[in-house]
């Protein structure tokens, strides 16, 4: 018998454990029957061919670039909700928070009838001269979209965690507003903006939905690895497999950096 | 750093105004709620006033709409937790006052040690706060505090959450340090007032009851709060020939001349154990009144008894012979010599 949830505290019911087991089994098992599909002897020919190469460096690229405008504006974002009041705040809130239950392709839509050629921006862009939708910045707009929402939920979370009385005690210490910012708020929901980048890194390199409706799929500007995947799929379904492999391995690889840093962050927090 | 301070908030029901002298350290005293936390937060700016004034050293706090921020009042706030920043050593927690007023990095850590040394706290620098017991960390935030140079200092109950055997040493280190220094101390300790403070306020439901210098408002309390933290019983009435007539009717007799003219309000302070307790009205005793006990709490060797005006402490085997329980009828009775009369106008 597995020595698992026996008795003693902490124990859960054993047909919780079986349940628990099951739903294991429901996400494990379909990136195993991929791994088994797996085309070995051609794996290697097969990621490094010139679109597999361009889709899998245009994803990265973008991916890095979303996360960067999520950081950029999901800080004072989160900052916003968790530390002020205003009439409507939770309508805001629930407005912000909304491409997470949204279909992406709805979102692209959003989006194409925003900064689209026909949108509502037409004007203003038309006279800088700008054009968005299927370019690269299209891209990373749609993956901001819909990955935004995931750094301004768990960054507001930490912040109303930690709560204000380290910024009042700086307050009366004689700190600024962008001082206790700086030397107290940020450092203290640090692994928390940490792991909100990852989710939000995460989603954008999965990000598909929106990206196709709003971006279209152009080879080095606008497919990412994601709809290559897809397009694969018809066609060669070796390479398919092959590169959705690639992107389980990125996606492992970050989430495991990155709890590696939150965790070391956290440590650092309170002994050393 | 003369003070003035005057402010109302309607929800809280609070309306407190006083004054504080250059150098003069006070305590507020108050029942849990009175609005002495409200008081601090009002003076470090950390909530608005809807009406009144604050002056410190001729600054303007607030006054209308005028609010200057907390950051920018030179007044720190020392809570109950030490709250040390706990992404910083110990000595960048001590520096953070410094620094944030745009002093270099070297003369910071030079005002830092300075500090340190003198809370006996050197040792700690290079420690990170979750090493470091509680008493050591109201340490090192009480060296936070005055590295700030405030021109205030405000302190939140600063022992209430250490161990009994720190508090001594901290009550010692803050007597040393607040020496001649603006300060405000809300304590629930009577001890804190009499090392710490010149001065005592006492709050009651949002309002100022007592204000004057420590010995004089513990020694000859007017409001029952006060009576109570100073371990005294107070009866008021009006001055008698013989003593004084309560509230209730009583007629007590007390000390000689006072100073009190007869036909005026008076208090009487009865220390708690020079009042003897029976079952049967004692013969011969100037004073005796009739009480119903509400509650028993044991007090050292001792039992505590309770009533709604006066407590007595009396010896176990005497609770035990006269079956005292909560409820119970009794006698409690003292001699003029056991009490002091002294006029409720201060």
């Amino acid at each position: 018998m597995p020595r698992i949830a026996s008795s003693g505290p902490g124990s859960v019911p054993r047909w919780i454990l079986a349940i628990a087991i099951i739903g294991a089994l429901f996400v494990v098992l379909p990136l195993v029957a991929m791994v088994v599909r797996v085309n070995w002897g051609e794996f290697i020919p097969l990621i490094t061919s010139e679109s597999s190469v361009d889709a899998l460096l245009l994803s990265l690229r973008t991916s890095a670039a979303a996360t960067a405008l999520c950081i950029v504006f999901g800080v004072p974002m989160a900052l916003v909700l968790a530390r002020t009041s205003f009439p409507g705040q939770r309508i805001a809130r629930s407005l912000v928070l909304l491409p997470l239950v949204l279909p992406p392709v709805v979102g692209g839509i959003a989006l194409l009838y925003t900064f689209g050629r026909q949108g509502l921006l037409r004007e203003p862009m038309n006279v800088l001269g700008i054009q968005i939708a299927f370019s690269t910045t299209a891209v990373v707009l749609a993956q901001t979209f819909v990955a935004l929402p995931f750094l301004v939920l768990s960054l507001e979370g930490a912040l109303r965690t930690v709560g204000t009385r380290y910024e009042a005690v700086a307050a009366t210490l004689g700190a600024g507003p962008t001082t206790v910012l700086r030397r107290i708020t940020l450092p203290l929901v640090l692994p928390a903006l940490v792991s909100g980048s990852v989710l939000s890194f995460a989603r954008a390199l999965g990000e598909f939905g929106a990206t196709l409706t709003f971006a279209g799929s152009l080879q080095g500007v606008t497919r990412t690895l994601p709809l290559e995947i897809y397009l694969q799929r018809e066609t060669d379904p070796d390479t398919a497999v092959a590169l959705a492999l690639v992107l389980v391995a990125v996606a492992v690889l970050v989430v495991g950096l990155a709890h590696q840093a939150g965790s070391r962050t956290r440590a650092g927090g309170g002994l050393l | 750093m003369r003070f003035t301070f005057s402010a109302t908030v309607a929800r809280r029901g609070f309306d407190v105004s006083f004054e504080l002298a250059e150098g003069e350290t006070l305590a507020v005293l108050g029942p849990n709620g009175a609005g002495k936390s409200t008081l601090l937060n009002l003076i470090a700016g950390l909530i608005t006033p809807d009406a009144g004034e604050a002056v410190l050293g001729g600054e303007t706090l607030f006054r209308g709409r005028v609010f200057t921020p907390p950051h920018a009042r030179g007044i720190s706030l020392l809570a109950q937790e030490a709250l040390l920043f706990p992404h910083l050593s110990v000595l960048n927690n001590v520096a953070f006052g410094p620094t944030s007023a745009g002093v270099k990095r070297a003369d910071a850590f030079r005002t830092a040690r300075r500090w340190l040394a003198e809370v006996d706290a050197s040792e700690f620098e290079t420690r990170k706060p979750a090493q470091l017991s509680g008493g050591q960390a109201q340490r090192i935030a009480v060296a936070r505090a005055l590295a700030a140079e405030p021109r205030l200092l405000l302190l939140d109950e600063p022992m209430a959450a250490l161990d009994v055997a720190v508090a001594p040493a901290i009550r010692r280190m803050l007597r040393r340090v607040l020496e001649s220094r603006t300060a405000i101390i809300v304590t629930h300790d009577v001890l804190d007032a009499f090392t710490l403070a010149d001065r005592v306020i006492v709050i009651d439901r949002g309002h100022v009851v007592e204000d004057g210098p420590t010995r004089s408002v513990l020694e000859q309390p007017r409001d029952p709060f006060t009576a109570g933290i100073a371990g005294l019983n107070v009866l008021a009435g009006i001055r008698t020939a013989r003593g004084m007539r309560t509230a209730a009717g009583d007629e007590l007799q007390l000390p000689g001349p006072t100073g009190v003219t007869p036909g005026t309000a008076c208090t009487a302070a009865i220390r708690p154990s020079g009042i003897r307790v029976s079952g049967e009205r004692p013969a011969g005793t100037a004073n005796s009144l009739r009480r119903v006990v509400r509650d028993l709490e044991p007090r050292g060797d001792l039992v505590r008894l309770g009533t709604d005006d006066l407590a007595a402490d009396v010896a176990p085997a005497l609770v035990a012979d006269l079956d005292v329980t909560p409820g119970s009828s009794v006698w409690f009775s003292f001699e003029p010599s056991d009490a002091t009369l002294y006029a409720t106008a201060r």
